[in-house]
């Protein structure tokens, strides 16, 4: 039986084509994947993500905890504020990928579904003395888009959703509103009652956004360069070589988070990068497909048609140093393929040449 | 349901063949096939002269999803190729019957259109293979 978030009946009203998506029944799209890409990029577009595992994490020592168990460092986070950071085991690899937020009286955490499990049995397995971690029912709504700040302006005209920087986030009363996204644009991410979420949702389709599927919610955040867990980066990919290095604070110097030691032994080792590939032959890049390059074999991590670019793109794993110019394995030929710098696409504007 | 028209003949792949006022067989993919695929992107088509026999690879549609191949109904040798496809690969989904065909044989025995489903027994198995 697929677990049912607050907003199914509004999804199967809207056509939503439903699908099991980590165990969960969610709309890949509601007609035209495509049409909902071109929505995010041009207007706005509402995601149901009530699937996303949310973490409430409390106590006396809870900054301590998740300086140890985060790999990037929460102790910089001013109340409001939020980080991207990974969760990695004491080998290096990653267990997830999260956003923490430091709220007024705790730290939550927004984990993927499809980690929900490997997750909670990781945390437990920390030490939790003086910890109280707390998985929270709410329904999370993802407004994205450039007409995405307009559309919450008019949803409670008190606060300028304007003027809220990226990475932070607001609470009113038991909403919790965050200027974050994983789709290149602009946008918010919506944390609520279950019992809210219809009515806020039909509040921002009444105004002109419309709803967007999980497909499109892949190919906006391939054009955005966005790693996606269990693709571009898993407890067997080294972090370092999946364009997470960034996430990864090594000062303080005497912050041992988990898996610290073991980046720090394999850091020189690391002979791959995560990059960009536009294919310029025919066909369409995928998952798993081979990529031979000037400096060996490497793989296509996450490949799809790129709505807004209006060609096959993907994100790779190859060899540091690589040239430019390379090939893809499409069905035993061989194929002409470039690496591109990500992003593809932000904020609506393709950043790399097509041509 | 999809619309499945009745003067087709269908393979249990989801392809579509009709024999045209020329003789030759024209073969597109279902109504039902194009909207399980989702947006299509990409079609590769067999060579024309290629010759193929029934229930062989001729080419392969790639929707936004996932790549799917594409079975020829019939056997023979390809005689034509549907061009706008290259340049449009939308139209299949928009008219999975009509312009959206993917390309024409000239069959080696036009006997084994007879052997495809009829519209009945093509819309029972999509029904099947919903369940």
């Amino acid at each position: 039986m697929m677990k049912k978030t607050a907003l199914y009946e509004v999804h199967v009203s809207a056509g939503g084509k439903m699908v099991d998506f980590s165990g969960w029944s969610l709309p890949i799209h509601y007609g035209s994947q495509l049409k909902e890409h071109h929505t995010v990029r041009n207007t706005a577009g509402l995601f149901d993500v009530s699937h996303m595992t949310i973490l409430d994490c409390s106590g006396r020592l809870v900054e301590d905890f998740l300086s140890r168990v985060l790999a990037n460092d929460v102790s910089t986070l001013a109340v409001n504020a939020a980080l991207y950071s990974v969760l990695l085991n004491e080998q290096g690899g990653v267990i997830d990928d999260l956003i923490v937020y430091r709220l007024q009286d705790e730290y939550r955490l927004v984990t993927n579904a499809s980690t929900r499990d490997n997750v909670l049995q990781w945390l437990d397995s920390q030490n939790l003395e003086g910890i109280d971690i707390e998985e929270r029912s709410l329904a999370m709504i993802a407004v994205q888009g450039p007409d995405a700040v307009g559309l919450m302006n008019q949803w409670h005209e008190s606060i300028e959703f304007d003027a809220l920087p990226s990475f932070t986030c607001v609470a009113i009363d038991q909403t919790l509103v965050a200027r974050t996204g994983y789709t290149g644009e602009d946008g918010f991410e919506v944390m609520l009652p279950e019992e809210n979420a219809a009515e806020f949702w039909h509040f921002l389709t009444e105004r002109g956004a419309e709803p967007a599927g999980l497909g499109a919610r892949d190919t906006l955040r391939l054009e955005a360069g966005l790693n996606l867990y269990g693709h571009e980066m898993d407890e067997e990919i080294n972090p370092l070589a999946a364009n997470l290095g960034w996430t990864i604070k090594w000062k303080p110097e005497d912050r041992n988070f988990v898996g610290r030691q073991a980046l720090e032994r394999s850091e020189k080792k690391v002979d791959e990068q995560l990059v960009g590939l536009i294919l310029d032959g025919k066909g369409v890049l995928r998952q798993g497909q081979r990529v031979l390059t000037s400096q060996g074999e490497g793989l296509i991590t996450s490949g799809s048609y790129g709505p807004t670019i209006n060609c096959s793109i993907a994100l790779a794993r190859l060899p540091k140093l690589a040239e430019m110019n390379c090939e893809v394995e499409i069905r035993g030929k061989l194929v002409p393929s470039r690496i591109v710098p990500l992003p593809f696409v932000r904020r609506g504007k393709i950043l790399v040449d097509t041509d | 349901m999809s619309e499945v028209p009745i003067e087709l003949g269908f393979a249990s792949t989801h392809e579509w063949a009709k024999q045209d006022e020329e003789g030759l067989i024209v073969v597109g993919i279902s109504d039902h096939a194009q909207d399980a695929l989702g947006d299509i992107v990409y079609v590769e088509m067999p060579e024309v002269g290629q010759q193929i026999l029934a229930g062989e690879e001729a080419g392969v549609v790639e929707s936004v999803k996932a790549a799917s191949d594409i079975y020829s109904p019939v056997s023979g040798t390809v005689e034509e190729v549907n061009e706008r496809l290259d340049d449009s690969p939308e139209t299949v989904n928009q008219d999975p019957y009509g312009d959206g065909w993917f390309f024409k044989l000239r069959a080696n025995d036009d006997r084994e259109l007879d052997e495809l489903l009829d519209a009945d027994a093509y819309k029972e198995l999509c029904e099947s293979e919903e369940d």
